[in-house]
């Protein structure tokens, strides 16, 4: 399911087409039993009015000008001094105030948190990748008793609430010593990516043909070597969409690292240590500092997302979709 | 052969199991022991004390209050994030409708404003929190700067600061994090139902109002389920929890007006030291998800269509 190649942005659209009513307004849940068969606003294209397309182009710019302006606000008031924040929030910085990046940068330790993220970051999504194909494989591709079990066992683990078992663990870490770790985050990390990583990997290697595997297997590859050397490249496209999914939502965690990795300033992770900034910024009232470390986390992400667009939609979606 | 097989699968899935079994099985089952103990989360003392921590809850006036804005989150913001997807993914993929070859497609300029409303989605919810934070600051804020601005100088409220609308400024926050991703799922699942449909009820007049409700909608069911158990989860959990803990005022808001479950298990455990309490809250918390899970595959059961 990645089936993301979409027209839908080549001009060409035709100036009579209008909206009937009906699709202008929000469809209400039930939808499936309306019997409103079109009365009144039947499906004469011409002469539907002008002023419905008018209207739901304007929604659908709106939604846009909504989604970008809050955006563009904090990234010009991260060029800003306090004063002129608080003076003209909507209005165009007068100079560029670059001291407040490197502020943020260094005094408030944004860069520390960014390098922070991105050890526990790479180490936790190879982990997952790894640890998840393996299980998954095994799972997808071998009889075993209590296979069925233990699949639904890592799949439960999807839909419960994290929040319940935050309390136990944090007391199981603390026992291990793994509190205000990289490892001990990488491995939380990893453990809370399990059931997804499982449940979509075996169903991605469920898919692949057995014939190949077994033909690796005639020639004398072990079980290991099959699977490292033929079928974990097979599985490149399904690694891709997981990888996507397990980094976004790694990178933006905040809950985990919230309750487990408090002890040690130095060792906040991004999300962490933006809150943080906030928190110690709003009694300073370093403004401008505030939204220069909140550009500072915002814009790389946006920046990637941009050039690896179709890549993030389709692997969020095909995840999704399954 | 047979061996090899065997301790082929052990050997892979001793590591995986292990870190699963470690963190998050384990404190699960715990948690659900600890429910009926008085601990406090800080000596490694307790005793058992039956259902004692699920009676207090009854009394807990804000436990009910969490409840209450939960629910309330659980039951809007699924609706409001879920129809406006689908209505701009509706606009974005057939609202645009006779182009020169093509029988469907979207409005003009429909691929830029699949990427722009992507946007909230890539970024961490503590940025999005904070990002509206600032922008309800009553003082220095965008909203109440744009109030001034075009005249309204009256009209300057408290946002975050006033008890009757705090709760829905956090929601409006989640609902703007959240749209976008469902532009791009429904997005994905129109563009897989087949071209004829369209093309079939356009030869027999159907207009965009009969062919979202009649073509669409049921095609799309079993995402919007899909997306409808998980916008539920995310209301229940992580992300209620991380919006409200960065954007209310004080904890859980001004009079508690947007306090919420996972939050409450949070203050519980780590600033009153009831451990054991908190994870009665918890599972009362898993009891709400698992009946909402089951009230949504319920409603939700219809015949499948196969296309």
């Amino acid at each position: 399911m990645s089936a993301q190649t979409d027209p839908a942005d080549l001009p060409g659209v035709t100036k009579e087409q209008r909206p009937s009513p009906g699709s202008s307004r929000l469809p209400g849940q039930r939808g499936g039993q309306e019997r409103t068969d079109g009365t009144g606003s039947g499906g004469d294209g011409g002469g539907e009015g002008k002023v419905l397309n008018v209207f739901s182009h304007g929604v659908l710019v709106i939604w846009g000008l909504l989604v970008t302006m809050p955006l563009l606000w904090a990234v010009l008031n991260s060029f800003k001094d306090d004063g002129e924040i608080f003076g003209s929030p909507w209005g165009l910085p007068s100079a560029l105030h670059f001291d407040n990046w490197s502020r943020a940068w260094d005094k408030a330790s944004m860069g520390q948190y960014f390098l922070n993220s991105l050890i526990v970051v790479g180490g936790s999504l190879i982990g997952t990748m790894l640890l998840g194909a393996m299980a998954a494989y095994v799972l997808a591709r071998f009889d075993f008793p209590g296979n069925r079990f233990l699949y639904f066992l890592f799949v439960g683990g999807m839909g419960f609430p994290v929040i319940l078992a935050l309390v136990p663990l944090f007391f199981v870490m603390k026992n291990m010593a793994l509190l205000d770790s990289y490892h001990g985050l990488i491995l939380v990390y990893i453990a809370y990516s399990l059931p997804f990583t499982v449940f979509f990997l075996s169903g991605f290697f469920r898919t692949l043909p057995t014939s190949v595997a077994e033909a690796a297997l005639i020639d004398g590859a072990s079980h290991t070597r099959t699977f490292f050397q033929v079928m974990l490249p097979m599985a490149k496209p399904g690694l891709i969409s997981v990888g996507i999914f397990n980094f976004l939502g790694q990178w933006n965690q905040y809950l985990l690292p919230t309750v487990l990795n408090v002890g040690e300033p130095d060792k906040k992770v991004l999300t962490q240590g933006l809150v943080a900034l906030a928190v110690s910024q709003g009694y300073k009232g370093d403004w401008s500092g505030l939204f220069a470390g909140l550009t500072i986390a915002m814009l790389p992400v946006l920046a990637a997302y941009i050039v690896f667009q179709r890549q993030v939609v389709a692997g969020l979606t095909a995840g999704a979709l399954k | 052969m047979k061996h090899g097989k065997y301790r082929f699968i052990a050997g892979f899935l001793v590591l995986p199991l292990a870190i699963y079994a470690i963190f998050v099985i384990s404190p699960f089952v715990q948690a659900i022991y600890y429910s009926f103990t008085d601990w406090t989360g800080l000596s490694p003392d307790m005793k058992v004390v039956g259902f004692d921590n699920y009676a207090r809850l009854f009394q807990d006036d804000v436990f009910w209050s969490a409840v209450g804005n939960s629910v309330t989150l659980l039951l809007l913001l699924p609706v409001v994030t879920l129809s406006l997807g689908l209505f701009f993914a509706f606009m974005l993929n057939v609202g645009g409708r006779r182009r020169k070859k093509a029988v469907i497609g979207g409005v003009r300029g429909s691929g830029t404003y699949k990427i722009l409303y992507f946007f909230p989605q890539v970024l961490s919810v503590p940025i999005v929190a904070l990002l509206f934070q600032f922008a309800y600051n009553p003082e220095s804020g965008a909203l109440n700067a744009f109030f001034k601005a075009i005249g309204l100088d009256n009209v300057q409220p408290d946002w975050l600061g006033d008890p009757q609308i705090a709760l829905w400024c956090v929601m409006a926050a989640m609902v703007w994090a959240n749209v976008g991703f469902y532009v791009v799922l429904f997005s994905a699942g129109m563009s897989s139902i087949p071209k004829d449909f369209y093309e079939a009820a356009l030869l027999d007049g159907a207009n965009r109002f009969n062919t979202f409700f009649r073509i669409t909608l049921p095609l799309l069911w079993d995402t919007v389920q899909t997306g409808w158990i998980y916008m539920g989860i995310l209301a229940l959990d992580v992300s209620a929890f991380a919006f409200v803990q960065i954007m209310s005022v004080g904890p859980g808001g001004p009079d508690y007006s947007t306090e919420v479950l996972p939050l409450y298990v949070y203050q519980k455990t780590f600033r009153d030291g009831q451990a054991g309490y908190a994870t009665a809250i918890g599972v009362s918390l898993l009891i709400v998800t698992l009946v909402f899970s089951a009230v949504v595959m319920r409603l939700g059961r219809r015949e499948r269509l196969e296309f």
